[in-house]
């Protein structure tokens, strides 16, 4: 495969020497620390992960797993900085995150993340501007370059209504990177899309990471995708999140789906996630 | 399952579909002649919703000539000619245009002055949450009460003049456009409100660079709303009162004229007020939504 240039500290040494040289070594780019999430629901307040900690390593494709209500979601929204923490903290470059920014950019699953009322380029340049680092044309500029990255530059003057599912996930995936943010955050980008386009996204996400090596924490609920997509697995257990474990899968991609390896990478993450280890004397908060 | 088992049919007799053999073929060149078939020019007309639309008032204005030459009496119903022919008269003599005027005048002091108001109550009503009861009681308690009810009231605070209708006006418009602003802020889906925070936006620049734009559709419903509500208490309040000093609206033309028992032109100023709401509702607000909402795919 590929020169990795984000592997896991601990794991990637035995396993393969590949890449085991580089400053990422020096401290890791975003850090959960013991992490506890809650949010209001009518009437009660629901712990949605309890004291999850990881670390995202520069140029890292770092995947959050989990069934629902394993708080994976809720996790990305805190580091995005729309959810503050109960207890624990979430650092980014060391500095705690206080309240969403530019330099954490969220890619989500819904369509309507798009603001309908700008054109394919201005969806893409408006953050950039607004986030008060560049004129109205370098903000095009870059607009431009980044769709042409994604293939949408024939639709840089369309409306987003006039797009498919598809390419309106390119366009906030465009978006995301013209952003140039720390760590890009994508909260199941593809769960909407059908299976052809889905996997033609994932395609297209690898390809961009191959170029822009940019940093990712990815949720999902597939284990295929979370195969494909990540170099490193946070597999969380539901009610509430906490961590299980934390593997490797840097070695797959999009062609090893059949095989015998891959089957077995997806059964042991099947089984981690779905095995039961604690008896029901289990507390749910 | 259970079913198959039960019957327990003879596998021979079971339907199978036969094995068929499998190809590859290099796909088929895409075929040049389009089928366009061209509409005739009576469908094409017809698809023209100004067309249709006018089609509907001259069949009425001549129902309207037939039911008058029947009718026959001009104090009562005067006929579509007659009313066109004091409408154009009084044009040219200036009397209609000054008196459109100064409604119009009024009117817009009192949807501006309703406007600002309307958006600065429900900003304090989508960022705090007493803001939030205060507009929804406010509403509740004034929206159902008829803007011309107030009008004794203003008259004694305000006197005989604009500062009365301007009042009036405002009860009329804010109320109406602030449920619907309300409405349309609270319909901004989470996903564009988390996407704007993402942006680094607070305060104002969040609220005109996002929430607006993503509730127009209900802000231009509400615009429209108060508008009707609007042009509507005005003329009513002008036939009340409405003069001053020798100065009036469209609503104290017509009741002038009731007066003087000129049916004429109570029906020319009727149809002045009928052009205006026709003229506001098809070009202004049919202009806005298609420039805005419609191009965005926000509405049909």
């Amino acid at each position: 495969m590929d020169g990795l240039s984000a592997f896991a500290p601990q794991a990637g040494a035995d396993e393969k020497n590949e890449t085991v040289g580089g400053a990422a070594l020096s401290a890791p780019l975003l850090s959960v620390e013991n992490v506890t999430l809650e949010y209001r629901a009518p009437g009660r307040v629901v712990r949605a992960t309890q004291n999850v900690s990881f670390d995202v390593w520069e140029a890292d494709r770092f995947v959050l797993l989990g069934a629902s209500g394993c708080g994976k979601s809720t996790l990305l929204k805190a580091v995005g900085g729309f959810i503050a923490p109960r207890e624990g903290q979430i650092l980014l470059d060391g500095h705690p995150v206080h309240g969403p920014g530019p330099d954490r950019v969220v890619v989500f699953q819904e369509f309507d993340q798009l603001p309908p009322w700008k054109t394919v380029r201005e969806n893409v340049a408006f953050p950039v501007r607004v986030s008060g680092r560049m004129s109205r044309k370098q903000a095009a500029e870059r607009a431009d370059y980044y769709l042409e990255k994604v293939g949408l530059s024939r639709f840089a003057d369309a409306y987003p209504n006039t797009l498919s599912g598809g390419m309106k996930q390119r366009v906030a995936i465009a978006r995301a990177l013209a952003m140039e943010p720390r760590v890009l955050l994508m909260d199941e980008p593809f769960a909407a899309l059908d299976a052809l386009t889905r996997r033609k996204m994932q395609e297209e996400l690898l390809h961009l990471w191959e170029e822009v090596r940019f940093t990712l924490l990815f949720v999902t609920h597939s284990i295929e995708e979370a195969l494909v997509v990540g170099n490193r697995i946070a597999l969380l257990s539901p009610h509430p999140g906490r961590m299980r474990a934390e593997i490797n899968s840097h070695e797959w991609d999009l062609n090893s789906g059949g095989s015998p390896e891959f089957q077995a990478a997806t059964n042991r993450i099947h089984g981690l996630l779905f095995e039961q280890p604690e008896t029901a004397g289990d507390i749910r908060a | 399952m259970t079913d198959l088992s039960s019957v327990q049919v003879a596998p021979a007799a079971r339907p199978s579909p036969p094995v068929r053999p499998e190809y590859e073929r290099p796909l088929e060149p895409l075929a040049a002649d389009s089928v366009d078939t061209v509409l005739s020019l009576h469908q094409r007309l017809w698809q023209r919703a100004w067309l249709r639309k006018s089609v509907i008032l001259v069949a009425l204005a001549l129902l309207w000539q037939v039911v008058a030459t029947v009718q026959g009496n001009d104090l009562l119903l005067p006929s579509f000619t007659q009313t066109i022919r004091a409408f154009v008269e009084d044009i040219a003599s200036g009397v209609l245009p000054v008196r459109a005027m100064y409604s119009l005048d009024v009117l817009f002091k009192g949807y501006v002055t309703g406007v600002v108001l309307a958006f600065l109550l429900t900003t304090l009503a989508v960022s705090t949450q007493i803001g939030r009861d205060f507009l929804s009681t406010l509403t509740s308690m004034l929206n159902p009460l008829p803007p011309i009810a107030l009008l004794p009231l203003a008259l004694l605070w305000f006197g005989l003049g604009q500062g009365s209708l301007v009042f009036v006006l405002i009860h009329s418009v804010l109320w109406p456009l602030s449920l619907n602003m309300y409405t349309g802020f609270t319909s901004v889906p989470e996903t564009l409100r988390m996407t704007g925070r993402n942006y680094g936006l607070r305060g104002l620049r969040y609220v005109f660079l996002i929430l607006v734009p993503a509730a127009l559709p209900s802000i231009i419903a509400g615009l429209k709303i108060g508008w009707a509500f609007a042009w509507r208490t005005l003329i009513a309040a002008e036939l009340v009162f409405g003069a001053s000093s020798g100065r009036g609206g469209l609503g104290w033309y017509i009741f002038q004229n009731r007066n003087e028992l000129y049916t004429d032109r109570v029906f020319a100023g009727l149809i002045t007020v009928i052009l205006f709401g026709l003229l506001v509702e098809n070009v202004v607000f049919r202009q806005l939504e298609r420039r805005t909402v419609a191009k965005w795919g926000m509405t049909r």
